[in-house]
């Protein structure tokens, strides 16, 4: 089969699987849809495996295919087809896209059984990877924005899942107005290419691209601006990020997937899919490096101070999604790709032990409740500390492979772009630190109460049900988490998915050895051959000294947390009491949630209940109403004339009369 | 000789129609009516026009003065009230009539109606007997005759209709007829009309339905 | 005396009549003032046949005599009911219909 072929087949079964989930949610028994949404997304992963395969088959210069299922619209103009576009970007992001999301549901399948939503919520997450790999796929820009919005939708959906719960809807709420103005952008950007190129095609765009815009020319950098603020809604960064940590109201298998190994990696796809015209844009170029960079490093220091679980988890994955905008900004393409690769290995990882901490704190998340859990939960204690150690950088784990490549093409690059080498491996030393940061507060020290008890009688504390971040009381009925919390220890289905992503987060960065192999820059190189930065490349000299920098800093940050959560517990506190002001500063969110209050929600509040108190009463209802009062006021006035009287009636009938015999006397004389 | 005869026809027919509208009592406007139509009547035969002064006389004077006569005799007197309602009505009506008078006078007079200063053509013999008419009447305007004698069907089975005494069976327990027992609850329903009197016409008129209540902000 | 004597003598007339209707209260001397008018338009027909020697104006005058009679009677009919049903006999306060 053609490669497009499998394109259509990996994009028809999580389709059918949310469809044949959604219709017999009466239907299905236990943990049925389960099965199935899981099922679905294996096929489609296989069928991933399949387009890889038989893309291999073509030489290298052939592997860029489309093919047209329908045409949409063809007027004026216009012509839109419903097509896909398979080259080894898209197929190495459907790989990663449907096999993360195959392991998810595998570990959804046990931990949310329980909830009296666990059907509605595998229908939704086989649409959410059904509109990933829509968006991933499509071939021109208009597919791209449907997806892209689909997406948009699945997330505000699964963040608020469990919907009687009020800080869950309002965050979806927040996710997804502010993912609505970067869809803004994408399709302003959309209607200017269309206008310069009159087409929508990705094929036919990028190859006219350099001969249609110069460098630097404004409308190529105002497309680009807008693709970027699309991107950076949908990715979190700056100042389009403060939905992600709310973000975390939603179940944890959903902040694996979504916000962490698919969804927020759509604005770097979309950056490096649309490298051409980014190459003919360095201004906007830097502009995403630069807010990248920015990203990185206000993340990583909110990381180190805030005390919600999956919101460290979250900010860490805002910083690391800095990394790779950095990357695909500079020109690194395949440096970043990989690195999204790698990322979405252990960061879901990540969540899902977190989700198992979680369940054995009878769904608590304030990691000042959490400690020696390491003792009592093993297997998960060893997956956390395997993706603490991945993200950290440490030797031989895939993190480290491929984070330091981006930092070294950017060394490559030379110039200003030092800087990001620097601050990028700043950032690293913070990540390390606070990665290790939830290893040694959680797993480490006296047990807690729920730890001890889970030691002792093998059960998972029971407590009562309530809303992690308010404390407000809730039950478990529909629309609420269900009664009972699985840890991986004792659910199978977890442990296999947290193992393959164990196993992947310490062994995938073996594809892509400096020097070695270069399993993923020589199979992403038919794609970004057309970029001018394809011939930076650093020596592999330059990149085993990359990387040995990074190991000190992994080392040296994990050594400095160990002294600061281990050795020395109280210094945290006292550093707390001396930096009182910058401390509050960073966990108020360095203050960009008041600042956006300020600057844009309450003047559209303002100007809402403007619009709603004076303008509609006064001007609309005024004209409205005083058009009304008008023709009844002269119908009064006309009315006036019908007073009954019999003699009036005759008298208005003489004057008429007499009025009319003068006229014609004057008439005719 | 002509001319006497003419003056004496205007000043009976412009007396009788004045005192018509003069007259306080409908009585006296009836007989008035008389005058008026007996001078019309001998104006006619000035004109030439016996069979139409005869018919003035015998239709008009004989028949349908004497059922004004009958109706003012049932109705009786009625004094109407010095207070005007409408405003302006009892100047205006005078000052209209003159109005009329002058704009038709000017009408007909300032026409090129050649003919109007002349006393006529010498007419034939038969012209304005009832010979002459009965002859033109049946023969060339056969139709309006006929539709004028439907015209008057009508009018008789009209007038009895409105007019006609139901006869139910049996006289009601007070002594009513039926017709009186409606009259009685008419007369109940109309007494609002009297207390509405002595509102002038305007409030009535203008008075608005009150706005139906908008959405409270 | 010509013709234009009779017209302006049928216009005075026709002028008094309509003054009158306009003027007077009661039922019954309104319809007397129609009376009026009625007779003043048949006095022109009458004065205009014999201007042209022509017998149609007479004619026109006996149908409009019949058609006078037959508005009397209607009209009397009205004011007989409107007295059997006690009410006023006055057009003034007879104003049911109005807006």
């Amino acid at each position: 089969m053609t490669p497009t072929a499998f394109a259509w087949l990996v994009l028809l079964f999580p389709l059918l699987g949310s469809i044949v989930i959604g219709l017999g949610y009466r239907v299905w028994p236990g943990r049925a849809p389960g099965w199935i949404g899981t099922g679905a997304i294996g096929l489609s992963f296989a069928a991933s495996i399949g387009a890889l395969i038989s893309l291999l088959d073509h030489p290298d210069s052939g592997r860029q295919l489309s093919s047209t299922l329908w045409t949409y619209a063809n007027a004026a103009g216009l012509d839109i087809k419903l097509n896909v576009f398979v080259d080894p970007l898209s197929v190495f992001m459907i790989l990663v896209v449907s096999g993360v999301s195959t392991l998810i549901h595998l570990y959804s399948v046990a931990y949310m059984d329980s909830d009296r939503g666990y059907t509605r919520f595998f229908s939704l997450l086989n649409f959410f990877v059904f509109s990933m790999l829509l968006l991933v796929l499509a071939g021109n820009f208009v597919l791209l924005i449907v997806g892209w919005a689909f997406v948009g939708f699945a997330s505000y959906a699964l963040i608020s899942f469990w919907y009687r719960r009020a800080t869950a809807t309002t965050a979806g709420m927040k996710a997804f107005v502010i993912n609505v103005f970067g869809d803004v952008g994408l399709v302003i950007a959309a209607i200017l290419i269309f206008r310069e190129f009159g087409q929508f095609d990705y094929t036919d765009v990028f190859s006219r691209a350099p001969h249609v815009f110069h460098t630097n020319e404004w409308t190529v950098v105002a497309i680009c601006l807008l693709l970027l603020a699309g991107a950076f809604a949908k990715s979190a960064q700056l100042p389009l990020h403060t939905w992600l940590p709310d973000a975390m109201e939603g179940p944890t298998p959903v902040s694996a997937l979504i916000h962490a190994a698919t969804m927020v990696t759509a604005g770097v796809y979309l950056i490096a899919r649309t490298h051409p015209l980014f190459d003919l844009a360095p201004t906007a170029a830097d502009i995403a490096a630069f807010t990248g960079l920015a990203t990185l490093l206000v993340a990583g220091t909110i990381a180190l101070v805030v005390t919600d679980l999956k919101r460290i988890i979250a900010y860490s994955t805002m910083s690391q999604i800095g990394y790779m905008v950095v990357g695909v900004s500079i020109g690194a393409y395949s440096a970043g790709l990989f690195h999204l690769m790698t990322h979405a290995f252990f960061k879901a990882l990540l969540f899902m032990a977190a989700g198992s901490i979680i369940a054995a704190m009878a769904n608590r998340q304030d990691i000042d409740r959490m400690s020696g859990l390491g003792r009592a939960m093993p297997f998960t204690a060893a997956t956390l500390i395997i993706g603490a150690l991945a993200l950290s950088g440490f030797t031989g784990t895939s993190g480290f492979f491929s984070k330091d490549e981006i930092l070294s093409f950017a060394a490559d690059r030379g110039g200003f772009y030092l800087i990001f080498t620097v601050l990028g491996y700043v950032g690293a030393l913070i990540t390390a630190v606070y990665s290790f940061r939830i290893v040694f507060r959680v797993l480490v020290g006296e047990p807690c109460p729920e730890a001890r008890e889970l030691q002792e009688t093998g059960q998972v504390v029971h407590a009562e049900p309530e809303n992690p971040a308010t404390g407000e009381q809730e039950d478990t009925d529909v629309g609420f988490p269900g009664a009972e919390h699985h840890i991986a220890e004792q659910a199978p289905p977890m442990r296999i998915a947290m193992g393959a992503l164990a196993f992947l987060a310490l062994f995938a960065g073996l594809v892509q050895i400096p020097g070695v192999d270069e399993v993923i820059h020589n199979f992403l190189a038919p794609t970004f051959a057309d970029s001018k930065l394809a011939a930076i490349q650093p020596s592999t000299g330059a990149e085993w000294e990359g990387l040995a920098i990074g190991t000190l800093i992994a080392l040296s940050g994990i050594g400095i947390a160990y002294q600061l959560y281990v050795r020395q517990p109280g210094t945290t506190a006292r550093l707390i009491e001396r930096l009182g002001p910058l401390h509050t500063f960073l966990l108020h969110k360095w203050y960009f949630d008041e600042l956006i209050d300020i600057l844009i929600v309450r003047p559209a509040l303002a100007i809402g209940s403007f619009c709603n108190r004076t303008f509609e009463r006064v001007v609309v209802q005024g004209i409205v109403n005083g058009t009304v009062d008008m023709v009844r006021g002269a119908g009064g006035v006309v009315r006036t004339v019908q007073s009954g009287f019999v003699r009036s009636y005759a008298l208005l009938l003489v004057t008429g009369f007499a009025a009319l015999a003068l006229y014609f006397l004057i008439q005719s004389s | 000789m002509e001319a006497v005869a003419f003056f004496a026809g205007a000043i009976g027919a412009l007396g009788g129609a004045i005192a018509i509208i003069a007259l306080r009592n409908p009585f006296y406007s009836v007989l008035a009516l008389i005058v008026h139509l007996v001078s019309l009547a001998g104006l006619f035969l000035i004109l030439h026009a016996e069979f139409v002064a005869a018919a003035q006389v015998v239709v008009y004077a004989g028949a349908v003065v004497v059922l004004y006569v009958f109706v003012a005799a049932y109705v009786g007197g009625v004094q109407e009230p010095a207070w005007e309602p409408i405003p302006g009505q009892q100047f205006l009506a005078p000052l209209l009539g003159s109005v009329l008078f002058v704009e038709l006078s000017i009408a007909v007079l300032g026409s090129s109606l050649k003919a109007l200063d002349t006393d006529g053509p010498t007419i034939p013999l038969g012209f304005g007997s009832p010979g002459g008419i009965g002859r033109i009447l049946l023969e060339r305007f056969l139709i309006a005759f006929e539709a004028a004698s439907m015209l008057l069907l009508l009018a008789a089975v009209g007038a009895v209709v409105l007019a006609g005494r139901r006869r139910a069976s049996g006289e009601g327990g007070d002594g009513a007829t039926p017709s009186e027992r409606f009259a009685q609850s008419a007369a109940e329903r109309m007494v609002e009309p009297e207390t509405q009197l002595g509102r002038p016409a305007s409030e009535e008129g203008g008075g608005p339905i009150p706005p139906t209540p908008g959405p409270a902000y | 005396m010509d013709t234009s004597w009779y017209i302006v003598l049928s216009a005075l007339l026709f002028a008094v009549g309509a003054a009158g209707v306009l003027l007077r209260r009661s039922p019954l001397v309104i319809l007397l003032c129609l009376e009026l008018m009625l007779n003043a338009g048949n006095l022109a027909l009458v004065a205009f046949s014999r201007m042209l020697g022509n017998s149609d104006g007479q004619i026109f005058a006996i149908v409009v005599m019949v058609a006078a009679a037959c508005e009397v009677v209607v009209g009397l009919g009205l004011i007989v009911a409107i007295y059997r049903r006690r009410l006023p006999l006055n057009v003034d306060e007879l104003r049911g219909l109005r807006g």
